[in-house]
């Protein structure tokens, strides 16, 4: 064993870092002490250190015998999924204050946060299917905690209860399926079962064994579990919403982002050579995706059921990027990741931001935004016209690189019926729009609140840390599809595709 | 050279500031502002061109000691980029006509600045104004440094919004709205014909890149085409056509030209600013920046520039006659003048002396920007003391404005061709090309010449001269702030044609060593002479003659007045033919087709989210269910 080993895990190793100093202080700082009110910032500044220096100092190699394999690209997609968490870290400060009882254990939150981050690294970082599915363990059930953390509320912890549940079954089925592929390959490294499957590919789909054809779909359906996609999707909307809002942006954004990722290297490192056998999959999962997304999300009438939609339909899009195979699509795929989770974080954290004042997720929370909150619905409507893809904010950009790379390879089929699906989307998304600067506000509703002696609609003032974090998304949503080096940078990074 | 980025940046982030914080800014702080920045990118732009012409950037030896200008990319940053070739990028190229047109720009936009903190005080939107006038002149340097033709068509869609803002600034007069409708409408349209000649140009030669397709001769575009044609005239022509089409629009070519008049109903200083100095030569700018490709190319479609601009140039200059509006007359006169640069550069060729068009084109838009805008801001000083754009609301004005009066004879001598003032020496060169090219095109411009010099004396004596008319208060000159820079474009407009010019901008790049044509310019001055002499004949005194020669001119005079119904051919085209023969039968066809398809869709949709909704149930067990149905169903996909 080589401790140089660990420096090339020096990503890891940060996040650890965080991580245990956050936990430190959450045991022994005495409980009614100051230390406790200035865990916020300090989680923030030392994430951010870790993410700036990550940035700065990129590793590349292998340790571990090829089990952990690291790269420019790899620790740029870790820190997509930091800004994820830093962005949740600071939109979250009102929630968890927002009573006693949450005050006290706001430390946890952190560090439950920072542990499933760690499980998204290493299932970035993994060259062994074992490896990736303790990094999807890891992951997820700290996920399952945070989606009941609001525990005495009904539906956070059905929430909980219900992604634990399916997160153990699609796991199951997950693992059945990797050994059915160590059956056929008799490995679990990346590189291995490439080569082993190598050799009955150029044969022809039919000479591919069964057992691999079957691992590599309960694979696939465990990692369809997390991107949600279609029909691996259905826990998506009542988790979403029942979960705390910063929690719901988390899963949107980073838990996805992670499970694309991993999906990226597993596909092309480990799975390359059965191309033929997972194009037409992928190919029908995308198309089944987008649409049953777009329409569920037609009817919404609750913010966070509707993102959870409109999130499915987006991983829809991020596919079919993976799906051309080209190093432009897989660009293509960390840029749109980048976009949505800036667009993504926007629109949450003004949800967030409402719900803390009004306690409503439902769209007629936003009729009339527009007139009480202009810069709130500003953000919102910057947000959804990203993820609608109008130019020239970010959306577009992305959404164009996608279409251009699978058109690249000719899939006008799929692009057209995605070109359709964006109509859909637009729709959908305008009304939000609609609601805020169309509708009139809920007169009666304000003056209740107002009676009631509460901050009402009229004008709402978000805490500090959530406008910084509403700043910082609402600038890049604009100023990402602009700077075009931004797409060039990570075109640049190398791709592990065989 | 990389500071030149400064002169673009600057102008752009005072049009946010001023944009952004508009209701805040107090008017004055808002005028000073956007004028020191300017003044800023003025100081910057004379430094880059004495580094670039004199300081030996741009100069390098081309077999003994004459000099040949390089192209700089100054800066260049890939923007889009969709094939290794293919890409959009943003850049600055610095070559001779580039920084001649920065150093244009720029002092002509600091002038109209510094006039307009006079002219405009005490208007409603004085810090929009401003933040506008900024954005045109962010966009039009950003035009003429453009590195590739696609960044230059950014820009110019850029230039020709700002002009729309400017034009119906006073938005509140109806008139003023539809001329920045027009004038937005009728570019748009032409712009139409220059992106498809961009996409034709780009589709066959697969760069946007100037330097790529002015290179070794245009021969890229050549041999890209070669071969290739449409309706019996080769692609290459129709592209550049086309492309010319948008120039056309732009600088308001014959028939396209009908927006500029009523532009002016914008105020005066912008018209100075866009409408005679800068963005109407884009077109110019244009043909000049791609002429390589039109010379060497398509040939064809430079002698088509040639006939359209002669014909613009006689057509302007017989309807500026006629006119009365004081802001109108030099519409007209800055199309005519605009063709006279279209045509030099129609019957220029490219090297050594061959190419005295192509520099006698840049000269005039050089000297030509300095004394129009004169003119216009001069008129504006008029129309700001005696409240009318109308000639028979002014006269003898010289007594209560000797400044105006003088700037404004200055400027005429400058425009008519009166040696030693600007407009001799470069109107002189274009004759000198036509004659040597074409002597009905010279003939043509003779003619032109001689007119110029009659309309403009025209309306300089019936401003300065003849019987004073009642005024409601006594005109007085107008306030120092807009004097000075009077007083400044009347010295450039005296002294810019004593610059070398064929020593620093050539067709080839190469020294032009120059000389007056003498005949050539005996000719013209006595074209001049005359000109003005009739125009004091007519005009000095109030006398019958002029109506009277109206009259024994019948239906052709009242046809000059109207603008040779051009507007109304325009009108009837567009309303009854278009819009009543193909538009109302289509929205009818749209209403009640695709609407119905359009809604039928999308209550399908509805109701297909409608029939979906099962599958959502929110049992847990249900949704394992469907997961491992999902499994099985793709596997049995596989075995089946």
């Amino acid at each position: 064993m080589n401790l140089g080993s660990f420096l090339i895990m020096r990503q890891e190793v940060g996040l650890l870092l965080v991580f245990l100093i956050m936990l430190v202080l959450d045991i022994f700082a005495p409980e009614k002490s100051k230390i406790r009110n200035t865990f916020q910032p300090l989680v923030c500044i030392l994430f951010f250190i870790h993410t700036s220096l990550g940035f700065l100092f990129p590793s590349q190699g292998e340790a571990f015998g090829g089990m952990y394999v690291t790269s420019t690209l790899t620790t740029w997609m870790k820190h997509i999924l930091d800004l994820g968490v830093l962005f949740m870290f600071l939109q979250s400060g009102s929630w968890l204050n927002s009573n006693e009882a949450m005050a006290r254990r706001k430390g946890e939150f952190y560090v439950i946060s920072l542990a499933t981050l760690l499980g998204m690294y290493i299932m970035v970082s993994a060259g062994n299917l074992m490896l990736l599915y303790i990094g999807i363990e890891t992951a997820s059930l700290p996920v399952a905690v945070l989606a009941a953390y609001n525990k005495y509320q009904h539906k956070s912890a059905e929430a909980g209860a219900k992604y634990v549940m399916l997160s153990a079954f699609s796991s199951g089925i997950m693992l059945f399926g990797l050994s059915f592929l160590y059956a056929a390959a008799g490995t679990l490294y990346y590189g291995d079962i490439n080569l082993s499957a190598a050799g009955s590919t150029t044969v022809g789909v039919g000479s591919v064994d069964l057992f691999t054809i079957a691992g590599l779909v309960m694979f696939l359906s465990g990692l369809g579990f997390k991107i949600s996609l279609v029909p691996f999707h259905l826990w998506t909307a009542d988790v979403y919403e029942g979960a705390p809002t910063s929690i719901t942006a988390f899963l949107s954004v980073a838990s996805k982002a992670a499970a694309c990722f991993a999906l990226i290297f597993a596909l092309y490192n480990a799975f390359g050579s059965l191309f033929i056998v997972w194009k037409p999959l992928l190919w029908a999962l995308i198309v089944i995706t987008i649409t049953l997304g777009n329409i569920f999300a037609l009817r919404q009438k609750e913010i966070k059921r509707f993102f959870a939609f409109s999130s499915i339909s987006q991983a829809g899009y991020i596919m079919l990027g993976i799906l051309s195979g080209t190093q432009q699509g897989m660009t293509a795929v960390v840029y749109y990741m980048l976009v949505y989770l800036f667009a993504n974080m926007a629109a949450f954290g003004v949800i967030s931001v409402i719900e803390n004042k009004t306690g409503r997720t439902d769209f007629g929370a936003y009729n009339g935004l527009g007139k009480t909150n202009p810069v709130l619905a500003l953000v919102m409507m910057f947000a959804v016209f990203s993820l609608a893809g109008i130019p020239p904010f970010g959306g577009f950009f992305s959404k164009f690189f996608i279409f251009a790379a699978a058109a690249q390879q000719s899939e006008y089929l799929l692009v057209f019926i995605a070109l359709l699906n964006t109509v859909v989307s637009l729709y959908y998304y305008l009304l939000i729009v609609r609601a805020m600067y169309i509708r009139p506000a809920e007169t009666a509703e304000i003056t209740k609140i107002a009676d009631a002696g509460t901050a009402g609609m009229v004008r709402i003032k978000a805490d500090s840390y959530t406008n910084i974090s509403l700043f910082v998304c609402t600038g890049a949503v604009i100023l990402v599809g602009i700077a075009s080096f931004i797409f060039r940078n990570i075109d640049g990074l190398t791709f592990g595709i065989r | 050279m990389q500071y030149t980025l400064t002169i673009l940046v600057l102008p752009l982030l005072t049009f946010l500031f001023l944009g952004f914080f508009s209701k805040v800014l107090p008017h004055k702080l808002s005028g000073i502002i956007g004028t020191a920045s300017l003044a800023v990118v003025a100081v910057l732009s004379y430094i880059a061109a004495v580094q670039y012409f004199f300081g030996g950037v741009g100069a390098s030896m081309a077999g003994g000691d004459v000099n040949e200008y390089q192209a700089i990319i100054a800066i260049n940053f890939e923007w889009l980029k969709f094939t290794p070739q293919l890409h959009i990028d943003l850049g600055i190229l610095l070559d001779p006509i580039s920084v001649m047109m920065l150093v244009v720009i720029s002092t002509v936009s600091l002038m109209v600045h510094i006039y307009s903190m006079g002219y405009m005080r005490g208007e409603k939107g004085f810090q929009r104004y401003f933040a506008i006038l900024s954005l045109f002149t962010f966009s039009m340097l950003g035009l003429v440094v453009a590195t590739n033709i696609f960044q230059m068509y950014i820009f110019w869609e850029l230039v020709g919004v700002s002009s729309y803002l400017l034009i119906g600034f006073y938005y509140t007069k109806p008139s003023a709205v539809a001329a920045s409708k027009k004038a937005f409408i009728v570019t748009r349209f032409a712009d139409l014909g220059f992106l498809t000649g961009i996409l034709i140009l780009s589709y066959f030669t697969k760069t946007f890149d100037f330097a790529a397709l002015t290179a070794n001769n245009g021969a890229l575009v050549i041999n890209s085409m070669a071969g290739m044609s449409f309706m019996g005239i080769s692609i290459a022509s129709w592209a550049m056509a086309l492309i010319f089409t948008g120039g056309a629009g732009k600088s308001a070519m014959f028939p396209l030209h009908i927006w500029l008049p009523d532009a002016m109903e914008g105020p005066t200083p912008v018209s100075a600013l866009i409408h005679a100095a800068t963005m109407v030569v884009a077109g110019v700018y244009l043909v000049a920046r791609l002429f390589p490709v039109y010379f060497f190319a398509t040939p064809d479609v430079l002698t088509l520039i040639a006939y359209v601009g002669v014909f613009t140039a006689l057509f302007a200059a017989v309807i500026a006659v006629t006119q009365t509006d004081i802001k109108r007359v030099l519409a007209f006169s800055t199309i005519s003048q605009i063709a006279y640069m279209m045509v030099a550069l129609g019957v220029s060729g490219y090297e050594g002396h061959n190419g005295l068009g192509y520099m006698a084109s840049m000269f005039h838009l050089f000297t030509h920007a300095f004394f129009k805008a004169l003119l216009f801001l001069g008129a504006g000083s008029v129309i700001h003391a005696v409240h009318s754009n109308e000639m028979k609301n002014m006269g003898n004005l010289r007594k209560y404005m000797p400044i105006t009066h003088i700037t404004f004879l200055i400027a005429c001598l400058a425009i008519a061709g009166i040696p030693p003032f600007s407009g001799f020496f470069s109107k002189d060169e274009i004759l000198a090309a036509a004659f040597a090219h074409d002597k009905v095109i010279f003939i043509t411009l003779w003619i032109v010449a001689g007119l110029t010099a009659f309309y403009m004396f025209r309306l300089y004596y019936r401003i300065f001269w003849g019987e004073e008319t009642v005024h409601e208060h006594v005109p007085h000159e107008s306030p120092k702030i807009m004097t000075y820079p009077l007083l400044f474009l009347a010295l450039l407009s005296v002294i810019t044609g004593l610059i070398p010019f064929g020593k620093l901008v050539s067709a080839d790049r190469l020294e032009l060593h120059t000389h007056i044509e003498w005949g050539v310019a005996a000719a013209s001055v006595l074209a001049a002479l005359l000109g003005i002499f009739i125009a004091r004949h007519l005009y000095r005194k109030r006398s019958g003659k002029p109506e009277r020669i109206a009259a024994s001119l019948g239906s052709f005079y009242r046809a000059a007045v109207r603008k040779f119904y051009l507007d109304e051919v325009w009108y009837f085209v567009t309303r009854k033919v278009i819009f009543r023969h193909a538009s109302t039968p289509i929205a009818k066809f749209d209403k009640k087709y695709i609407d119905g398809t359009m809604n039928a869709i999308g209550n399908t949709t509805v109701a297909a989210s409608e029939a979906v909704k099962g599958l959502q149930s929110g049992r847990v067990q249900w949704y394992a269910w469907v997961f491992i149905v999902g499994v099985f169903v793709i596997l049995l996909c596989w075995v089946l």
